[in-house]
Formats: C-alpha cells, sequence, structure tokens
C-alpha cells in the first residue's frame, strides 16, 4: 500500500507537457462581393415546350436564374460568376454539385434548382449551397402561376440573401413613383408603378392631374399621394389592387408630403395656412384632424419611426431648415441636425436606426444618413440636384431621384431615379420608361 | 552639595555633547529620489514590423548592433549539452511553459558577474557616466529604453529553451512563472492578416448585437485544417439568434478559404490547437 502510495507520488511529480490554448482575435475581415454561381435552374423538354407555349420564353429556367443573377449582383453585396466558366450542367448539379469543380472557379456558394410544369402550374425548387463547407445550406419549392415566374425570381433572390447576409431582402418588392414627360416647363406627370428591377411598368394615372409625394401603406396595399384638382391639392388614397381612389380631404391652404403612419392607420402631412405650416395626422377611420405642432414657422415632411413612438420632420424654426424628432404627440420637440447646411425630407429606417435625408450646402444637393440623435451624419452621394429618399424594407438602400441641369438653350432636362446602399459605394441608375422622380418602396410583397 | 553640582554639571554637559554630535545627522540631506520614468513593456519578435513607431526600430536596430559587436568581443558560446524539457504549470495563472531541467540553468549570481564583466571591458564606464548626465530625461528614457527592449528581444525567441538560456537573470522560482505558450506578435500579425483577407463579413448582421464568434481549430503541421469546433454551437438555435449561424457559417468559411494557414514553422505542439475569435463588430459599426 505504502508503495503504491509512493509510486503515485512520484508520478505526480513528473513533468506533463501541456499548453494554454492560443487564442487570435479576428476583428477584420474584407467587404467584397462574395463569389458565388447561379446555376440556370434545370428544365426537362416537355416543361420547356409548355411554358414556351405559355409565357414565349425560350428557357423559363435561364430566364429565373437571371433574375436572380441581376439581383444579387445588383445589391453589391454578391459577384455572381460567368455561367462560362460553369464545369457542370445544371441538371447534375441540381442533384449532387461536384464541389472540387465550383472551388476550381473560386465559388463560395452555389444556386441549383429545377423548374417544371405541374397541373397548369410553375413549379420551381432551388437549393442553395456551401461550396467550401460542402453542404446544402437551404431547400426550397413555390408553385404558382405561371405568369408569376419574375416574381419567383426575386422571392428566390430574398431567401439567398437572407440565408448570406443574415438580413432580409428587398427584391420582391415595388417602387412607385411620379412618371414625368415633355418640357420642363409643361411636365405631364403621371403615377406609376414597378417592381424593384423596372420590370412590370404600369401606369397609374392619366396624366390630366399633376400628381406629387406617392407613399405606401405598410401593407404595400394602398397608396397616398398628392394631386392638384382645379389649382387645389388634395390627399387621394389609391387601393392598387382594385384600382379604387377617394379623396381623403379638402384642406384649407397647400397641403404637403401626406405619409402613412406604421399601422396603416393614419396619415401624418403638413398644411400651409397663413404663412405658416403645422404638421397634421388623420385618423382614417373617422377622418378627425389633429394638429401635431403649433409653431409659427414652417414644419413639414413629417415621418414616423417604425414603432409609432416618434416623428421627424424639418422646421426653420432656429432660423433655417434643420431636421427635429419629436414623440408621435407632439411633445419633447428636439433638434437633431446640427452640420452645415439646410436639411430637408428626413425619412426614418425601416429598422429604426438612421434617418435619412437631403441637404442643400454650398449649391449641392446630398443625400444622407444620420442616427436617431443626429449624431454620425454620413453623406452618400452628391448631385446638381437630388432629392426625396426612400427606404428599401430592409433598411439597407435608398432610392432618390436625380435632375440633370439644362443647357442655355433649356434642353438636356432629365429626372431619372437612382439607388445607393448606406456603404455609399454602391449607386445605381434604376431603369424607368420615362423620367422620373419622388419614388416610393413598398414593403416586401412575400411576407 | 558640591557633589551634586558636579554631576548635574557632567550629566548637562554630556547631554550638550551629544546633543552637538547628533545634529549633522539630523540636518542629513534628504534621499535624492531619481526621477520616475515610465516604461512601456512590449513583447516583440525578432521579425515582427512596427512601421508606426519608427524610433523604436532605431532603437532596436542600435541594440541589435551593440550585440553583434558583444558577441565578436566574446569568446565563443559554451556547448550545452542536450537536455530533456519540461512543462511547468503556473499555479497562479494556470499557464504553462516550456523549461529546461533545473541542471540548465545557469545560476543567477555567475550570469550577472558575468553580463557586469563584459560592459567593463567593452565600454569605458566613465565615458558613459558623462554621457547619461549630459542627456534630457527623454533621452534618458530612450536609454532605459534600450536595455529593456533588449531583454525583451531576447525573450521572443521562439525556442523556449533557448529563451530561458539568455534569461540568465532568472531564477528558477521565476521562471516557473513565465508565459511562452502564445504566438509571437510576427506570428500572429501574419495569421491575421491572411484570414481578414478570408473573411467576407455578412453585412446585414445587426451591429448592435454580439457578433462573436469562437472557432476551435485543430491544425496539421502545414497549417491545414483538420477539424472545426464552433464554441458557442448553442447559440445557433437560440431565437432571435438567426444572426448568429450566419455569422459563424462565414467564419468557417474564412478558415476553410484560407487554409493552409500561415502557422509557424515551428512549435506544433504549442499551436496544434489554435482559437480564432471572430468579432465583426468593429467592422460593421465602422
Amino acid at each position: 500500500m505504502k508503495k503504491n502510495f509512493l509510486i503515485l507520488f512520484l508520478m505526480a511529480l513528473l513533468p506533463i507537457k501541456a499548453f494554454a490554448l492560443i487564442e487570435v482575435d479576428i476583428t477584420r475581415g474584407n467587404l467584397n462581393p462574395l463569389p458565388l454561381a447561379v446555376s440556370p435552374l434545370s428544365i426537362d423538354d416537355k416543361s420547356k415546350k409548355s411554358f414556351e407555349k405559355i409565357l414565349k420564353k425560350e428557357n423559363i429556367g435561364s430566364e429565373i436564374s437571371t433574375i436572380v443573377e441581376n439581383n444579387l449582383r445588383t445589391s453589391g453585396l454578391f459577384n455572381p460568376l460567368n455561367k462560362e466558366a460553369f464545369l457542370q450542367a445544371p441538371d447534375i448539379a441540381n442533384l449532387k454539385p461536384r464541389f472540387e469543380d465550383w472551388n476550381l472557379i473560386k465559388a463560395q456558394a452555389l444556386i441549383t434548382g429545377k423548374v417544371t410544369y405541374v397541373d397548369e402550374k410553375l413549379r420551381v425548387e432551388f437549393r442553395l449551397w456551401d461550396i467550401l463547407a460542402a453542404k446544402e445550406m437551404m431547400a426550397l419549392a413555390f408553385t404558382t402561376v405561371p405568369s408569376n415566374w419574375r416574381r419567383v425570381g426575386h422571392i428566390i433572390s430574398d431567401k439567398v440573401y437572407e440565408r448570406l447576409t443574415g438580413e432580409k431582402g428587398y427584391f420582391d418588392t415595388r417602387i412607385i413613383y411620379v412618371a414625368e414627360e415633355g418640357p420642363k416647363t409643361q411636365r405631364k406627370k403621371r403615377l406609376a408603378i414597378m417592381d424593384q428591377d423596372g420590370a412590370n411598368n404600369k401606369f397609374l394615372t392619366l396624366g390630366n392631374e399633376l400628381v406629387l409625394t406617392p407613399r405606401f401603406n405598410p401593407t404595400s396595399q394602398m397608396v397616398t399621394y398628392l394631386s392638384y384638382f382645379k389649382n387645389l391639392p388634395r390627399v387621394y388614397l389609391l387601393d392598387i389592387e382594385t384600382g379604387t381612389q377617394e379623396v381623403v380631404g379638402d384642406f384649407p391652404g397647400m397641403t404637403f408630403a401626406p405619409r402613412f403612419s406604421p399601422d396603416g392607420k393614419k396619415i401624418i402631412m403638413s398644411f400651409a395656412k397663413d404663412g405658416k405650416s403645422d404638421i397634421y395626422t388623420m385618423d382614417l377611420e373617422n377622418r378627425l384632424v389633429e394638429k401635431i405642432t403649433n409653431h409659427p414657422s414652417i414644419d413639414t415632411s413629417p415621418s414616423y419611426s417604425p414603432n409609432g413612438k416618434f416623428i421627424a420632420f424639418n422646421s426653420d424654426r432656429s432660423g433655417y431648415q434643420q431636421i427635429y424628432i419629436m414623440k408621435s404627440d407632439g411633445s419633447d420637440v428636439k433638434r437633431i441636425s446640427f452640420g452645415n447646411g439646410i436639411y430637408g425630407t428626413p425619412v426614418w429606417s425601416p429598422r429604426g436606426d438612421l434617418i435619412a435625408f437631403t441637404k442643400l450646402h454650398k449649391g449641392k444637393f446630398y443625400i444622407g444618413v444620420m442616427r436617431t440623435d443626429g449624431k454620425g451624419e454620413r453623406l452618400l452621394t452628391e448631385n446638381y440636384y437630388q432629392e426625396a429618399p426612400s427606404w428599401s424594407p430592409n433598411g439597407r438602400v435608398l432610392i432618390f431621384y436625380r435632375e440633370t441641369k439644362t443647357n442655355a438653350k433649356g434642353e438636356g432636362f432629365s429626372a431619372k431615379l437612382w439607388s445607393i446602399d448606406l456603404t455609399g459605394y454602391n449607386e445605381r441608375l434604376v431603369e424607368t420608361q420615362t423620367d422620373a422622380s419622388d419614388p416610393s418602396w413598398s414593403s416586401l410583397l412575400s411576407n | 552639595m558640591n557633589r551634586s553640582l558636579i554631576i548635574s554639571s557632567v550629566l548637562h554637559g554630556a547631554l550638550i555633547l551629544i546633543t552637538a554630535m547628533s545634529l549633522p545627522f539630523l540636518a542629513k540631506k534628504p534621499l535624492e529620489i531619481p526621477p520616475i520614468v515610465s516604461v512601456e513593456l512590449i513583447q516583440i519578435a525578432e521579425k515582427t514590423n512596427i512601421p508606426f513607431a519608427p524610433k523604436a526600430k532605431k532603437i532596436i536596430e542600435k541594440v541589435k548592433e551593440k550585440e553583434k559587436k558583444l558577441v565578436s568581443e566574446q569568446a565563443p558560446p559554451k556547448k550545452v549539452k542536450k537536455t530533456k524539457t519540461k512543462t511547468v504549470v503556473s499555479v497562479d495563472k494556470n499557464e504553462k511553459i516550456d523549461s529546461k531541467t533545473p541542471e540548465a540553468i545557469p545560476l543567477p549570481d555567475k550570469t550577472v558577474k558575468k553580463i557586469e564583466t563584459k560592459k567593463e571591458s567593452k565600454q569605458n564606464p566613465d565615458k558613459l557616466d558623462k554621457e547619461v548626465k549630459q542627456v534630457s530625461e527623454f533621452e534618458k528614457k530612450e536609454f532605459v529604453d534600450l536595455d529593456n527592449i533588449a531583454k525583451l528581444i531576447d525573450k521572443a525567441k521562439e525556442d523556449t529553451a533557448e529563451v530561458i538560456k539568455k534569461n540568465n537573470d532568472i531564477t528558477q522560482d521565476q521562471d516557473k512563472n513565465i508565459v511562452t505558450s502564445g504566438l509571437t506578435l510576427s506570428e500572429e500579425d501574419a495569421l491575421k492578416a491572411q484570414i481578414f483577407g478570408c473573411w467576407s463579413i455578412p453585412l446585414g448582421l445587426p451591429y448592435n448585437e454580439n457578433l462573436l464568434v469562437r472557432i476551435k481549430l485543430m491544425l496539421e503541421p502545414d497549417g491545414s485544417v483538420i477539424k472545426t469546433e464552433i464554441l458557442d454551437h448553442a447559440r445557433m438555435n437560440r431565437p432571435g439568434q438567426g444572426f448568429y449561424k450566419v455569422l459563424a457559417e462565414s467564419a468557417l468559411r474564412a478558415v476553410k478559404l484560407c487554409q493552409p494557414l500561415r502557422v509557424p514553422t515551428t512549435g506544433y505542439e504549442r499551436w496544434k490547437e489554435l482559437q480564432l475569435n471572430f468579432d465583426a463588430r468593429e467592422m460593421l459599426e465602422g
């Protein structure tokens, strides 16, 4: 017994080779677009012929994958690789990708899928693969009427975007805007709506009356806008699906910038009267109007915070136009912009963390963002004339319009929609059939 | 009466004498406390680049030159018998170190003497003293840094056994508390730089959340990854933590894309297991 104890004691004294686990902190990475491969969705011959007959599209699988590819590219976060470099056929890749082949072309993610014609419907299944981990990340299938094929492409884009970035996408959305035609002094302005990528453009009004500032409600079913009838501004409500339109009210004096509350039950706007302008809300159920601000200054462009508890607006109460926030009942007014220049059109981000604005400084217009306490102001883009930012539903991208200068003869004027993401680097022209202004981004249609 | 007077006079005289003799001691000048010089201790590897500190670079070069001169004047180093290594676990910090067997460590007294004789034989102490007296406080600080940096350079040697051999002024007890298991700055820099390039940070993550992913790696000697383990795996399935899965996957992709990792060529036992802490908050808050 004593001997054993002695042995144990001596063993305890023997040196043991052991090391503390080395830790290395990685606090930086790259913000380069993620290289990914969007393989054309495979389709059997029978389905191909059926869709060709219905949709007049030769290969609907390729068409859908092109939509996905374009969406992901325009986000600026992904770099879809050239299809000519793909080594594996779409039908085989969808069953089981050869990860080494995709790794060879430096793809980090792969999208594959299959399109079939089932019971006069379009069935699309897709899979997202992690090439480096050699595993499937997501697999989903959709069935819809064939005419909805573009939306399927947008929904797939949203799902991929969400899975790889951690936030919801913004591709299955629409944009309502004012379509403009004709010379600058005599513009014909119509309400128009299109998909976020510019497809499916439709005009909603005839152009007999001047229309301004269309805004979606939270469900993206209704639009409120301002229209001049017999030179008097009126606030309208338009149901996009049914096309029915109603006047919210005839208000004395000028009315500006109507916008829905986050619950869609109220409209907030500003009325100008006797040289001053205040902010009012109108309950859409009982049409009761409530005055929110009461100040001998010009208060305009109100915008609710996503939780409905605060309102951002611009006011010249400090001498020149600045951005203020207040509680939704009009109390606790606080100025938040203190930079040089004039600030206007504040719009609260759907994420609630930022406020987008237009700034005029030394003859240049800027679109920028600041935190809700006014700190961290960042100017994203600068130009001769640009304004009216509107957020994508995920709070990552802003759409706005930009006008070009006319020459000495009064020619060369144009108004176009542009988008820019929060990094300020990914600025893109949004294609429209005509000149365009006053865009408003809808929420996600497939929530 | 006379006797008492005499005793009193003698005692008074003695008292006056003692007081007179002790006064110079009381009037002794206060101790001169040398000015406090702050010295920043940093672990510097031989190959670490410090582009933002050109002054430090110059100092290191100076020290190296001096070292070279010293070596040229010394006798060739004494051959040391190969000895077994052992691991010592420090009690206080729970950290482990490699060390030679006690026999291999030169005795502290002998070493100190050696260093002193070296300096005396090479430099003129009087001349050095004069130089020291002439320099400003700021330059004095640099002078102090020279010694410290020289010691630190020695400390950063990759081979632990060599480190201990060169740190001759360390006693055996002190030796047990030395931490030598981490990567040197240059090794860490190389690894970080490689992974920075491979990690595509998902931009949609909520930057006000905890965005730290800890991944434990098991590595081959060439830096290939044998196994990866997400240490907070349970967090992936927690409600409201969907972003964590996205973040963790991006970190795993970075590791796989980067392999083989740029690991040191020696000391495999030291880094065969490695923990990478991916934190995206700094980038996203930007």
